[in-house]
């Protein structure tokens, strides 16, 4: 059967169509940061979230934010010292255990975040007995719902490299296994495995349903609070939010990229 | 805990081989038998393959000794010590295997390091000996690219430099040529041979390919079902094969029918003793190889015979003739003579001992 593929006029079209639905309410947004409400456009709104004079002003904003990237790196951490160990040994030891270890990961995509904290409410009573109310807790909470992200990420890298005879050749060369992981398999994992750290990144940062349920501040559920008082503001750091998740994906394109070029 | 480093410093240097004795070993995959009690003593610094069809048991052998497999039943000992239950880590052995295994991150001299590194050579050393080995496989000049800028025989070389440079005890290679294609394959498997015979490392080699066991082996086992079913060297295997299967599997035999009686196979009026274990008198398949089959003329005396078809292969000349009662067989001759398919013949046989197998009625 002969596969229609449409013309690159008709790709233009639909990428230009996408485009403008895409870009429509970023310009709007970018519009509304530099509006005044009487009329005109004025840079203040910018200029006066960086002025050390108001700092005193957004010191909760800006403790959200570190609170977000907190928890953007202990959910990274999460990910590469318990899912990536877990799924070389599984590729390596226990493949059968693999559409197992698929499943579980896969779960969180299909359960909606408000059913999650239903089930994760109780679980935090405890957590909060053991190890008190820090926001970085809730990253626990977090390393499940990026589970679906990280986990396709790195088992995209795990098929295409021969994980298997790598490991095995290094065995026989005298490496133990320590040595296997972190001097020939991470190396040849490495786009996998930053791929699905800045996925867990962007996730994290945009997440809000969960922290706000929980009761935790961070840059969402500080952006919905000051949006409240100061539109522009949140506006603004939904903007920088915005390109900062651009720049990530931008890398892990480019990483896909050095990878096809490397292979080649 | 880490290798000691290996005792000659040079690549080059001849190593004394080691003993290494299959005892015994058993090895089960969830209820299938891969291997069925493997009996196998390999000599200081001699060349064994281990040949067989697929799914055999000859991998999971060869696995087994390296220690990427363990053992359910038996002991596997080097020099006498039970490495059975030793990580692969710790048996010092070198391996080459079927796929690709060069590490991608790596140049090709940090490869071939690598072995040494993990020995904790010296830097100076390990470069030197990772030279020495790469001139030695004849890629001294390719020690700063990587291994997708290698050809596939050009990356079984650096890995073959690789399991050399530690100076292991124990030489495997699991197939390491059947990724190749033929003029490359022949030319890594006499290089490999001599590379063999020049350091005396003691090596087992796996392949499927006949021919390529018999050209390099100095003895061929052959495996069937996970049993070794005969081991000798390739001229014993070729020339008095103790079962049937050898006979089939190890160079080309011709299926004749015939019976059995008393130690002897009569066969199109020809008579053939009968090599390796004893079978009932009655109706067999005796195989008889090609060389053993003369072919003449039509006017010559024979069995009357029409050419099916005549292949030309180099040095000589391989001719399928069709007897009268159907039966085909395959004809070796001078290549001088050029029988042409209809033509009519005649065909004699040698009378060499043959195997023979009971034929299914």
């Amino acid at each position: 059967m002969d596969v229609v593929t449409p013309s690159p006029v008709t790709r233009w079209i639909i990428l230009g169509l996408v485009g403008i639905l895409f870009s429509v309410p970023i310009i709007a947004m970018i519009n509304f940061s530099f509006s005044v409400p009487t009329g005109g456009y004025t840079v203040d709104h910018w200029t006066a979230l960086f002025n050390p004079d108001n700092a005193r002003t957004y010191r909760q904003l800006f403790q959200s934010i570190g609170n977000s990237f907190l928890l953007a790196a202990v959910t990274v951490a999460i990910v590469l010292l318990i899912l990536l160990p877990a799924m070389v040994l599984v590729h390596l030891q226990f493949p059968r255990l693999k559409r197992v270890l698929e499943f579980i990961c896969i779960i969180p995509i299909t359960v909606p975040a408000i059913v999650l904290v239903v089930g994760l409410a109780p679980v935090y009573s405890v957590v909060v007995k053991v190890l008190g109310g820090n926001v970085w807790t809730l990253a626990f909470a977090y390393g499940i719902t990026v589970l679906p992200y990280a986990y396709r990420a790195i088992q995209a890298n795990l098929d295409a490299v021969p994980v298997v005879t790598l490991s095995e050749a290094a065995r026989t060369l005298g490496a133990n296994w320590l040595t296997v992981l972190g001097r020939v398999l991470l190396p040849n994992l490495r786009r996998g495995v930053l791929a699905a750290a800045f996925i867990s990144v962007a996730v994290v940062l945009g997440e809000f349903t969960i922290a706000s349920l929980l009761n935790r501040r961070n840059l969402q559920t500080a952006l919905l609070q000051i949006g409240q008082s100061d539109p522009w503001v949140a506006v603004i750091l939904a903007l920088l939010s915005l390109a900062f998740a651009f720049v990530l994906l931008l890398l892990i394109g480019r990483l896909g990229s050095v990878g096809r070029k490397q292979t080649s | 805990m880490t290798l000691a480093p290996p005792i000659a410093s040079s690549v080059l240097a001849p190593v004394p081989g080691a003993t290494v004795d299959l005892v015994g070993v058993v090895k089960d995959y969830s209820g299938t038998r891969a291997l069925d009690g493997i009996d196998l003593r390999i000599r200081p610094g001699e060349f064994v393959a281990l040949l067989g069809p697929s799914g055999c048991g000859k991998t999971t052998a060869l696995r087994a000794l390296s220690g990427l497999e363990r053992i359910d039943e038996g002991s596997i000992l080097i020099d006498g010590d039970d490495v059975a239950a030793l990580p692969t880590n710790r048996r010092d052995l070198g391996m080459v295997f079927q796929s690709y295994s060069l590490f991608p991150h790596m140049t090709v001299l940090e490869n071939v390091e690598f072995g040494l590194r993990m020995r904790r050579v010296a830097a100076g050393e390990r470069r030197e000996r990772a030279g020495e080995a790469l001139e030695l496989v004849g890629l001294g000049d390719r020690g700063a690219r990587f291994a997708h800028q290698l050809s596939g025989g050009q990356q079984q070389r650096v890995a073959l430099a690789r399991a050399l440079v530690t100076r292991p005890r124990v030489l495997l290679l699991d197939e390491p040529l059947s990724a190749l294609d033929a003029k490359v394959r022949v030319g890594l498997r006499e290089q490999i041979r001599r590379i063999q015979t020049e350091l005396g490392i003691t090596t087992l080699f796996v392949t499927h390919d006949q021919e390529e066991a018999l050209a390099v082996a100095d003895r061929v086992a052959v495996m069937r079902a996970g049993r070794i079913e005969q081991i000798g060297t390739p001229e014993e295997l070729y020339t008095t094969p103790s079962s049937a299967f050898v006979a089939d599997f190890v160079g080309l035999s011709n299926r004749i029918p015939g019976v059995l009686a008393a130690g002897n196979v009569t066969a199109y009026g020809a008579t053939f003793a009968l090599l390796g274990d004893p079978l009932p008198d009655g109706p067999v398949l005796a195989y008889v190889r090609p060389e053993d089959v003369l072919l003449g003329s039509a006017r010559s005396k024979g069995l009357a015979a029409t050419v099916v078809a005549s292949s030309f292969l180099g040095s000589l000349r391989r001719t399928a003739v069709r007897l009268d009662d159907g039966t085909l067989i395959s004809v070796q001759h001078e290549v001088a003579v050029q029988p042409q398919p209809g033509d009519a013949v005649r065909v004699t046989f040698r009378g060499r001992p043959v195997s023979a197998s009971a034929a299914d009625l």
